[in-house]
């Protein structure tokens, strides 16, 4: 159990000049030891690359990793003793399913006894005492991925274990089964836990706290709720969510605020000139078009999503999705309907950073 | 041919029309020659006596017979047994990536791509005391060298060559399992803190074992079927000490113009390999079928 | 301790290199030698370098047709074996049908066969064709192994292909010639250079078949070169130039196909 620290940037090359020869732009994060942590973002933003510099399979081009404050940056995985999960199932295939999670501590010289009682000890709190004998081979994709974390787990004194996309090759149904395990193991073990992945669901279920990154850029780092409520960056609003956030051309000028021609009243501080504003379909208002403070738009579609349904409106060539349960009255197509785009969740941009 | 259910379809057949013809005249007709004159004695091209499984009988009799067939045996097992465990190794040794990697594989591959009868004229004049390196350097040595002359020099020779020859078919079949084994295996056993001789025996050896199967099946069967580049180097002997099986048929074939006994060899050797491959070829994916029987009961 | 292993690999590396580049090298050594040089004296380099052997195979029309015909019986049959096998390997990776793992299997026997059990019925046969010293005959004899070999790789590659991509091009209307020479084929090219190495390298390498069914037409260059003994004694120097040029168009294949060896001597199985 670790707290880790980065202070470090990963470049490609040997020279750096612009920001597209970073695979990870200068940053500073720190894991707190025992926190549950989540890195989110589409493919190619770094993820795996910042995975692999905290668990020392690969060493940062500049800065340090830290654990416990001690600077780790040149130590093996081995010596930083962190623990593994990759995408597919890594196990060995010869081995019964016990040989697989002695593998690590007979490694290390443990004594027989010891080893067999650590063992027990994960197996049961994974919920595969009765496997124990079977070859690793024959087990399906999620039990070896069971048994792949168990490796990890098995050594007492693990710092931190990290996951890359664990559930990639775990079908749908069982995906469930896994994300339960983890934060079970969460509970019980307190260990620091790193996951990486594409999918926000797995993200904003597992972690205490995220960091969205996009292009070799820690985006925002924060709780699921914040990363909801006020995205500090285009990015972070238009990822999360589903549908992302709706964003708006605004225009301060003076004290008046208009937003696609229309004058709204707002009660903030905003700065002057070109904004953007950010509205998420949960929290657009469907209200009648002569309605004090809404802007007209005309209802193009709808979508009955099962749970809920997305009413997409337009206005000139701005498209906004409304997100709106079922036990409110739909409109229908071709409707022109007011939205109330101001409300304490409306977010306001410049250059994609969050100002107000 | 194995994985997702194939529909059935027998217009496949057409497909498959052209292959069939093709090596049914290289094969059948060939083979059904060979049946034919196994089974008749051919005292002149007017006068055949059908003599059922006569020549058979005789050829099992045959003294010289068996020895050239354990002859063969040690051969085959020699091979196997060098040429396995060295192409592993070298597999290993092998760079993969980079310029290093692609010149590394054209010097290995080079040996396998010479006339074969040009392997034997390479080390028939390698081997010479006169002219060659290695005959010159072991003089030069004191040792008394001559594979024409000696035969165990000459069985060392043959083998030497033969390993020189055919060990880069099993290194390059190796070579290729090895790239097949993704990076996060060789990352998971390092945070295991495995030792180099756990990752070779836990994840390569496993992961070898498909393309090993190839290897040994291709090797034993091409060092029973041996023919010219012993030929050329010793010409089989001194005496008959290098003279493998195909060697023998050849020369009662030929040579010694015994058609019969011949073609009655000639459907024995084959059925031997055959019958040997499908032995080996069997118990090695018994090794695999535990797991595979694991799997469905899980 | 990563430092010590590196070395030790390398230095079993550099070992085998040196094995398998020696007897090459002595070869090439003794081409650029004359006769004389050759049974006078003893030098790991040419004292008296020379192209005097290589000049005497590139003029001498009987050493140099050796090469040409080598080449024109190996390329027939490289394009006819891969050009039966492909549709057959389609039909295996793709289809079930009646006796399909027997055939299968049977193609694979034939690589089993001793080249030497059909060497006098193959005499027979093609004297009785009247194909004897022909090109067209070692290229016929050669689709005895290189048809099995080029089947079981290109079944190999198209297993890899998903059939989703054969059934999109037959809902958006292609044939199936078409779609096997616009779709597929690019698909597999990799299958297709791997297939098309094999069936010339077993083809420019066989001796037997190769030199019972020729004479003096077609004679290839491996039976040129058993030739060599002269009333002057063994033309050493002239053996070693032939031998090496063999190994030239072997080189260059490998070349081109160096990325893909590796996993087609796997017959894409891996």
């Amino acid at each position: 159990m670790a707290l880790i620290e980065l202070d470090l940037a990963h470049a490609y090359g040997a020279n750096p000049q612009k920001d597209e020869d970073y695979a990870l732009l200068p940053m500073q994060l720190r894991f707190e030891d025992g926190g549950a942590y989540a890195l989110l973002g589409p493919s190619g933003c770094g993820k795996s690359t910042m995975l692999n510099i905290i668990s020392g399979l690969l060493a940062p081009s500049h800065g340090t990793v830290r654990f416990d404050g001690i600077d780790v940056s040149a130590q093996s995985p081995q010596q930083r003793n962190i623990a593994q999960v990759f995408q597919f199932p890594v196990i060995y295939d010869t081995m019964t399913v016990e040989q697989n999670l002695a593998f690590p501590l007979k490694n290390r010289g443990l004594s027989p006894e010891r080893i067999r009682q650590r063992v027990g000890e994960v197996a049961e709190m994974l919920e595969i005492s009765h496997e124990l004998n079977r070859r690793a081979a024959g087990l399906s994709a999620d039990q070896k991925q069971i048994i792949s974390l168990g490796r990890g787990l098995v050594r007492p004194d693990v710092s931190a274990v990290l996951f890359d996309e664990p559930l990639t090759v775990i079908d749908p149904h069982l995906k469930w089964k896994l994300r339960r395990k983890l934060k079970q193991i969460h509970h019980e073990l307190r260990l620091t836990l790193i996951y990486v992945t594409h999918d926000q669901i797995e993200a904003l279920t597992f972690a205490d706290e995220v960091v969205v990154m996009s292009r070799g850029r820690a985006v925002q780092v924060g709780r699921p709720e914040d990363l909801f409520e006020r995205p500090a960056h285009t990015f972070v609003g238009h990822f999360i969510g589903s549908p992302g956030m709706n964003f708006l051309p605004a225009a301060v000028d003076g004290a008046s605020l208009k937003v696609l021609d229309v004058v709204l009243t707002h009660d903030r501080d905003l700065p002057q000139g070109d904004l953007t504003l950010g509205i998420r379909p949960e929290y657009l208002e469907i209200v009648s078009p002569q309605t004090p403070e809404s802007v007209a738009f005309e209802v193009e579609r709808i979508q009955d999503i099962g749970t809920y349904f997305l009413v997409a409106c337009r206005r000139g060539d701005v498209t906004v999705k409304v997100r709106m349960g079922p036990e409110k009255s739909i409109p229908t197509a071709g409707q022109t309907v007011g939205l109330r785009l101001m409300s304490d969740r409306t977010c306001f941009y410049r250059n994609e950073e969050l100002v107000v | 041919m194995s994985g997702p259910i194939k529909p059935v379809n027998q217009k496949a057949w057409w497909l498959v029309l052209p292959v069939i013809l093709c090596v049914a005249f290289s094969a059948i007709i060939p083979l059904m020659t060979v049946v034919n004159y196994s089974v008749q004695d051919i005292i002149s091209p007017e006068r055949r006596v059908f003599v059922g499984v006569e020549w058979f009988m005789e050829v099992l009799r045959d003294e010289d017979l068996h020895e050239a067939l354990f002859r063969q045996i040690q051969y085959s097992l020699s091979v196997l047994l060098i040429e396995v465990p060295l192409g592993i190794a070298l597999a290993l040794c092998m760079p993969a990536h980079g310029w290093k990697s692609s010149a590394v594989l054209v010097v290995v591959a080079l040996s396998l791509l010479i006339p074969w009868n040009v392997v034997g004229t390479i080390w028939q004049i390698f081997g010479r005391a006169d002219i060659g390196l290695l005959g010159y350097t072991l003089e030069r040595m004191g040792v008394e060298y001559s594979y024409t002359g000696n035969a165990t020099h000459a069985w060392i020779t043959v083998l030497v060559m033969d390993v020189w020859h055919w060990t880069p078919l099993v290194a390059l079949l190796a070579f290729a399992g090895l790239r097949s084994i993704p990076d996060a295996y060789y990352q998971a056993a390092q945070i295991d803190g495995a030792s180099r001789i756990a990752v070779f025996r836990y994840i390569q050896l496993p992961k070898l074992r498909g393309v090993l199967v190839i290897a040994v099946l291709l090797r034993f069967m091409d060092s029973f079927m041996i023919y010219t580049e012993p030929f050329v180097l010793t010409g089989g002997g001194p005496g008959n000490a290098t003279t493998f099986l195909s060697q023998y048929l050849t020369q009662k074939a030929v040579g010694q113009f015994d058609l019969g006994p011949a073609a009655a060899f000639s459907l024995i050797y084959f059925l031997i390999i055959l019958l040997f491959s499908f032995v080996l070829y069997n118990w090695m994916q018994s090794v695999g079928t535990a797991d595979a029987q694991e799997k469905s009961h899980g | 301790m990563v430092k010590k292993r590196f070395k030790k690999r390398n230095i079993f590396l550099a070992a085998y290199l040196v094995f398998a580049l020696l007897p090459i090298y002595w070869m090439l050594n003794m081409s650029f030698k004359t006769n004389e040089e050759i049974v006078s004296s003893f030098s790991l380099w040419p004292q008296d370098f020379t192209f005097a052997n290589y000049m005497i195979i590139f003029t001498d029309v009987s050493w140099y047709s050796g090469y040409i015909n080598s080449l024109i019986y190996v390329l027939i049959n490289m394009v006819i074996s891969v050009g039966v096998a492909l549709p057959a390997a389609y039909a295996f990776s793709r289809y079930r049908f009646l006796g399909d793992k027997h055939v299968f299997f049977w193609l694979l026997t034939n690589r089993m066969t001793p080249p030497a059990v059909f060497l006098l019925p193959f005499f027979q046969l093609y004297s009785t064709l009247g194909m004897m010293d022909t090109h067209i005959a070692v290229a016929l004899a050669h689709l005895l192994f290189n048809v099995p070999l080029a089947v079981w790789i290109l079944e190999g590659f198209m297993s890899g292909i998903p059939r989703e991509i054969d059934e999109t091009a037959y809902i958006d209307g292609y044939s199936f010639p078409r779609f096997f020479l616009q779709i597929f084929l690019p698909l597999i090219k990799a299958g297709v250079g791997v297939a098309a190495f094999f069936c010339f390298m077993f083809s420019w390498v066989e001796l037997l078949l190769a030199r019972t069914l020729t004479s003096v037409n077609a004679k290839p260059i491996v039976a040129t070169m058993t030739r060599t003994v002269s009333a002057s004694g063994m033309d050493w120097a002239t053996l070693a130039a032939a031998g090496a040029l063999t190994i030239v168009p072997g080189a260059i294949v490998i070349w081109f196909v160096r990325h893909y060896i590796a996993k087609g001597f796997a017959m894409g199985r891996v």
